[in-house]
């Protein structure tokens, strides 16, 4: 935001930036629906990356699990908010239990391997992430909780009282589509993310973390007690994507293990690391652009390939992933502190040795 | 008592392919500390070159054991030269950087060469065509495969084979020089660059052998197969204490016959609450017991906490 040095310039600046982010929906929908669906995506894979920008970039703990507690967010979610239980909770009742049961499981799996090295937690989360699809899979017998591979539909969407957000209306002469109501209500919980991102880098908290990521061992020396700060930052990361599977649910109306997959966790930490690990701005930018540029890529990479080969030689899914890949690999050798980087991240990944 | 001993026939397969895939991590590890994310892909691109080339060849009238063979021949190559290209291009240049930078390269090349191999052999599991005839015998009420046996003997071969270049070879004496302390050894003379890169080199051979095993008892290969063997595996090599070559061994064997008791007997056990398709779990448990109550594994020394 140096652009912006002087006062009343910042203003202006982001005067103009919240006008173009409420004018975004409709310019989008102009272009169809499916649009506004993806920004919401944009914005839901924003606030998922927010929380693994905590345990990745904030205290330096590699998890790749991390999709396992959006799952768990999404299926506290689904199951207390459709007809697989009968149960139809309001949804400001869910997502908290969505984020403390997903915090729950992040000190469980925290507990027993923060005490180690960095590199184990990493394979541990990535096995935990495995086993938290194999029992959602699993889990429809002998009692059916899960509903195993088939998952959950009929999730019920957000609403306020009367006020449903899945629902089409026109206010005040403007049609709110389903998907526009959500992009509002998605970007109020973003903004929300990012303030408290923001004031818990600069809290005593984050200092620590910045600390124990640093130096782990001289972070111990002045009096950071190393375990109990990790572990609050592998749980409020959790906590985190409690909130965001919860979200996603209630915008997809249906769930299902595929959606939490090891692929998914690696897209989110892309994203992390894309943008800059450590950097509030650049974790948004980041799941901004991997959510977009492969939606673009999908638009136009079959009829280019159609018309040159006559058939699809590379399924964009398949693109989406190499660049996924790529952009974890030349990001690490050419600008390891990321688009967007945090002064300390640069100062850090700057120096060799 | 049938069952008992099928499945520590089983699991004695099944924890030989986890001991030669372990070594490669171990190996690695012991090293340059680092965690080779990627070393699961290099087994499914084993299995996938041997596939290739056992399909090509399946309709000549060659003996079906020298088409196997020839997969090897072929598969060893292609994935040293993988596991060199990974060193040079994704590990090497990050050698001084911070540790969280090679990890997550490592995350990078796992979903390119998985995506990689996607596009070569298609999406779709593939059956490698059953050209060895299906030999059993019979050891005490329990039943033993032609190929059971064949990758047991293989893998015992191999690993006496690396247990001699690493203790009684003057190249294992520079890969110890070098995993003990890469400046003193660079001092001594010993181009530790090469060193390294023949470190993954034989690991990449020892994936190879392990994929057309895989394949070949499982008659499947997919694209998918690697990352899920490769966190076994390295469960494995944390258990026997990793960096540590007879550890990653033990580990393996040991990890398949717990994977194969504990699916055999799971459902007895809850009453069929949880069934054989739980078998995925036990790893991953096994991992965080040792993590938890012996972070040096079996025969590993203390793992120190450097941050």
């Amino acid at each position: 935001m140096n652009l912006f040095a002087d006062g009343r310039r910042k203003w202006v600046g982001v005067a103009l930036i919240a006008l173009a982010l409420i004018g975004l929906p409709f310019a989008l929908a102009a272009a169809g629906t499916a649009w506004v669906r993806i920004a919401n995506l944009a914005i839901l894979f924003a606030f998922l990356a927010l929380g693994l920008n905590i345990v990745v970039g904030f205290a330096g703990l590699l998890d790749l699990g991390y999709i396992a507690f959006y799952g768990v967010g999404a299926y506290a979610y689904a199951l207390l908010a459709s007809p697989h239980f009968n149960l139809h909770l309001p949804f400001w009742v869910i997502l908290p239990i969505g984020a403390l049961v997903a915090c729950v499981f992040g000190v469980l799996l925290g507990a027993p391997t923060l005490k180690l090295r960095g590199d184990y937690l990493a394979i541990v989360t990535l096995g935990f992430g495995e086993i938290v699809r194999i029992f959602l899979n699993n889990l429809s017998q002998p009692v059916n909780i899960t509903n195993g591979p088939q998952g959950i539909s009929r999730i019920d969407p957000f609403s306020f009282g009367a006020f449903n957000f899945s629902r089409n209306e026109t206010i005040a002469g403007l049609a709110f589509s389903g998907p526009i109501k959500y992009y509002y209500l998605l970007l109020a919980l973003l903004l929300l993310a990012i303030v408290v991102n923001l004031r818990l880098q600069h809290s005593r908290i984050g200092r620590a973390w910045e600390a124990i990521r640093e130096d782990e061992v001289a972070a111990r020396a002045m009096g950071i007690n190393t375990t109990r700060i990790k572990l609050l930052a592998f749980a409020m990361g959790a906590s985190f994507g409690g909130i965001a599977g919860g979200m996603f649910a209630a915008i997809q109306g249906f769930i299902s293990p595929e959606s939490f997959v090891l692929v998914e966790s690696v897209m989110v930490l892309s994203m992390v690391v894309l943008g800059g690990m450590g950097n509030v701005w650049g974790v948004v930018l980041g799941a901004v652009l991997l959510t977009f540029v492969p939606e673009l890529l999908r638009d136009w990479v079959q009829p280019v390939q159609q018309s040159l080969f006559g058939r699809t030689l590379i399924e964009p899914e398949v693109i989406r992933m190499l660049l996924f890949g790529l952009a974890l690999v030349l990001m690490m050798l050419f600008r390891p502190a990321g688009l967007l980087p945090s002064a300390v991240r640069k100062r850090e990944l700057a120096k060799t040795e | 008592m049938d069952i008992f001993l099928q499945q520590i026939i089983n699991g004695l397969t099944l924890g030989s392919v986890y001991a030669i895939v372990a070594l490669g991590y171990t190996m690695v590890y012991g090293i340059i500390q680092l965690i080779n994310f990627a070393h699961g892909e290099l087994v499914m691109i084993g299995a996938m070159v041997a596939f290739s080339v056992i399909n090509a060849l399946a309709g000549t009238h060659l003996p079906p054991v020298l088409i196997v063979l020839i997969g090897v021949l072929a598969a060893v190559p292609a994935c040293m030269l993988v596991g060199y290209a990974m060193e040079r291009i994704a590990y090497r240049p990050l050698r001084n950087a911070p540790r969280l930078a090679p990890l997550i390269t490592a995350i990078g090349i796992s979903i390119i060469l998985q995506h990689v191999a996607l596009l070569v052999w298609s999406r779709n599991p593939l059956a490698f065509p059953q050209i060895i005839p299906f030999v059993t015998f019979s050891v005490g009420g329990a039943i033993i495969s032609g190929v059971q046996i064949a990758i047991i003997l293989i893998s015992v071969l191999m690993m006496g084979a690396l247990t001699f270049m690493v203790y009684r070879t003057k190249l294992g004496i520079a890969m110890r020089a070098t995993s003990q302390n890469p400046q003193v050894a660079g001092l001594m003379g010993i181009d530790i660059d090469r060193i390294i890169s023949f470190t993954f080199i034989v690991g990449a051979a020892l994936a190879a052998v392990a994929g057309v095993m895989v394949g070949t008892y499982y008659g499947i290969a997919h694209y998918g197969m690697g990352s899920l063997l490769g966190m076994k595996a390295f469960s494995a090599a944390v258990l026997g204490g990793i960096g540590n070559l007879a550890g990653a061994m033990l580990g393996g064997i040991l990890l398949g016959i717990v994977e194969a008791l504990g699916a055999g007997y799971i459902g007895d056990l809850t009453n069929n609450v949880f069934g054989s398709n739980y078998q995925d779990v036990f790893a991953f448990l096994v991992l965080i017991g040792v993590l938890v109550f012996r972070p040096s594994g079996l025969l590993g020394e203390r793992v120190g906490d450097r941050a």
